[in-house]
């Protein structure tokens, strides 16, 4: 079978296993849904309220049958109601997802214009002092933990510079361009240096791969200047790895940064999660597990299809 | 012995294993409460202490000493990044041996599994685990150990398949070694190189994810010292004590720093084909 129809074929599968996974997990928590869902008052219901309670959100069936309802209302972008903001699930996550979306694509812009960079000019000069220079800063930034940047960049802001990085309430980029970007730009910094860590690293082993391949000798022996063999023989065939790479890190980064949202006080769905799992909101938590899971395997399967589109070998199902 | 001292004569592995070395010393004396202090007493009139002879790396907001908390600190994210590495290395041997040997329909299913949790970012699936179980130590094993037992799948998978074709299977087999001889002899054997590799990276990574949870509050529980809740604790703190901060945050760089190091210089010297690439 051609590798991009299996691909296209298996993913609903995942898809329904992911359900599977999120449906089952939220339900091995332990305590019934009315006691979460009322807290303290669950203790005042008597037992005729409890079960009419139970037949009301369907929970008094069996678990299959639960799972199939909960499947179909998936379907029309049905999540259920969060507790917490007595709102549908699905309108507080997209209120939400506005934020991730667009520290993800920050950060990726920092990793990619840094890193490629410096991937290429460590590649050239290879075992130069400039390569042996990038490569140690490349090993201490895929090390260094996203809080322990973030941290570092707030006490940098706070205690050197005397400006406290603007946190609180969040300005969307429609209102105020300026202002959001000033809010965003310190934590896409953060998230983007172990990125760019790592953008470097696999930049730098494909240019290496591609500068001795034979048809870039040949380039070179018939003259190409330096520039030209690098940047238009050599660059473009190393450019497969790298971006398989920013695409999963950029599917991660979509789950929300839970960590960075936390430091920056950025409303994201990182610290929706996070809130939703201290809350005890497990509609919220359902749904936003569900939504991160589906964002990451869209941009997998995307990931997949430029790589396919890339490589004419995977796409004419060599594998 | 041998692959020691390869990595004592590689420039980074050295760097590595010397750190690695040093942390676990560190730990092991903790473990043992050979400390500067005892890491849960509080010494009240010294208080955000700065760093000084009698406390090394100052105090904290309680008056507990910093490098006692560190050494125990680190002995707990050493032994939660160990045991959960140990349980993904099982697990995910076990199952990536099994679907590359029984192949077909299993293969199938038990490798769309492993894709199932590869759907979730390492530290949600970590945390939708916790919000079942409750935060404590024990999760933090399992949560980390369940998030990294996909990659050790795929990891034995692919070179099992492989190795399945080889004619010295096919001659076992004839001769009539039993399945699980030749699952253990002549398969994980011969993947005792790539999954060395493996193990080490994953250490680095099960210190960043560990930390990461503790961070958050939802690893190790106080008082237990933990590196990542020390250094979310020094957050409203780091204009008055900036060493709670830092010190924290250096030792949780560094022991991850170890691992990266020593894993590149493993993937060099066992596999000749990346010879220098990795940085």
């Amino acid at each position: 079978m051609n590798y991009l129809t299996q691909r296209l074929a298996t993913f609903p599968l995942i898809l329904l296993g992911v359900s599977v996974l999120v449906f089952v997990s939220i339900r091995l928590i332990p305590g019934d849904a009315i006691t979460a869902m009322l807290g303290t008052e669950a203790g005042l219901l008597t037992p005729d309220q409890r079960a009419s309670l139970a037949a009301y959100f369907g929970i008094d069936q069996p678990i299959y049958l639960q799972y199939g309802r909960w499947l179909v209302g998936l379907f029309s972008g049905d999540l259920g109601i969060s507790v917490t903001y007595g709102r549908p699930v699905l309108a507080v996550i997209l209120e939400r997802f506005p934020l991730t979306l667009e520290l993800a694509l920050l950060s990726m812009v920092i990793a990619l214009c840094v890193g490629i960079p410096a991937g290429v000019l460590a590649a050239t000069r290879n075992e130069g002092p400039a390569d042996l220079g990038i490569r140690v800063l490349a090993m201490l930034g895929q090390s260094t933990p996203s809080f322990v940047v973030g941290l570092v960049i707030i006490f940098v802001l706070s205690v050197v510079f005397g400006a406290v990085p603007p946190m609180g309430i969040f300005t969307p980029i429609y209102v105020n361009p300026l202002v959001n970007l000033s809010q965003l730009i310190f934590p896409a910094i953060t998230l983007g240096f172990a990125f760019a860590a790592s953008v470097t690293r696999i930049s730098r082993s494909a240019m290496l791969d591609v500068l001795s391949d034979d048809y870039v000798r040949t380039a070179r022996s018939k003259g190409a200047s330096a520039r030209s063999v690098i940047w238009r023989h050599a660059f473009p065939n190393a450019l497969i790895p790298v971006v398989t790479l920013s695409g999963i890190e950029f599917g991660y980064l979509l789950g929300g940064a839970v960590i960075v949202e936390q430091i920056f006080a950025l409303p994201g769905i990182g610290r929706l999660v996070l809130d939703a799992i201290s809350q005890r909101d497990y509609a919220l938590v359902e749904g936003c597990v569900l939504f991160i899971a589906l964002n990451f395997l869209i941009v997998n399967l995307l990931v997949d299809l430029a790589y396919a589109a890339l490589d004419p070998r995977i796409r004419l199902g060599g594998r | 012995m041998r692959i020691l001292g390869a990595i004592a004569r590689h420039p980074s592995g050295r760097i590595g294993a010397a750190i690695i070395a040093v942390y676990l010393l560190a730990a092991v004396l903790g473990a043992f409460g050979i400390t500067p202090h005892d890491p849960l007493q509080q010494f009240r009139i010294d208080r955000l202490h700065a760093p000084s002879t009698t406390y090394w790396m100052g105090t904290d907001l309680l008056g507990r000493d910093a490098t006692s908390r560190l050494m125990r600190g680190i002995g707990q994210s050493f032994v939660i990044a160990f045991a959960s590495v140990a349980i993904a290395t099982a697990a995910g041997t076990v199952i990536g041996l099994l679907a590359a040997w029984w192949g077909n329909l299993w293969d199938g299913i038990l490798m769309r599994v492993m894709d199932v949790l590869l759907a979730f970012p390492a530290i949600l699936l970590a945390l939708l685990i916790i919000a079942i179980v409750g935060p404590g130590t024990f999760t933090s094993v399992a949560a980390i150990g369940i998030v990294y037992t996909p990659i050790f799948a795929r990891v034995v998978r692919g070179p099992a398949l492989s190795l399945k074709q080889r004619d010295f299977v096919d001659a076992a087999r004839t001769f009539g070694s039993s399945q699980t001889f030749i699952l253990t002899r002549h398969l994980l054997l011969n993947l005792v190189a790539p999954l060395t590799v493996q193990v080490t990276l994953a250490l680095a990574w099960a210190l960043l994810t560990e930390a990461g949870l503790s961070f958050l509050g939802l690893g190790t529980q106080p008082p237990s010292p933990s590196l990542g809740l020390m250094l979310s604790e020094s957050r409203n703190l780091m204009e008055r004590a900036p060493w709670l901060m830092l010190f924290p945050a250096l030792v949780i760089m560094l022991g991850i720093l170890g691992f990266n190091l020593t894993g590149d210089a493993l993937r060099d010297i066992l596999d000749p084909r990346t010879q220098g690439r990795a940085a």
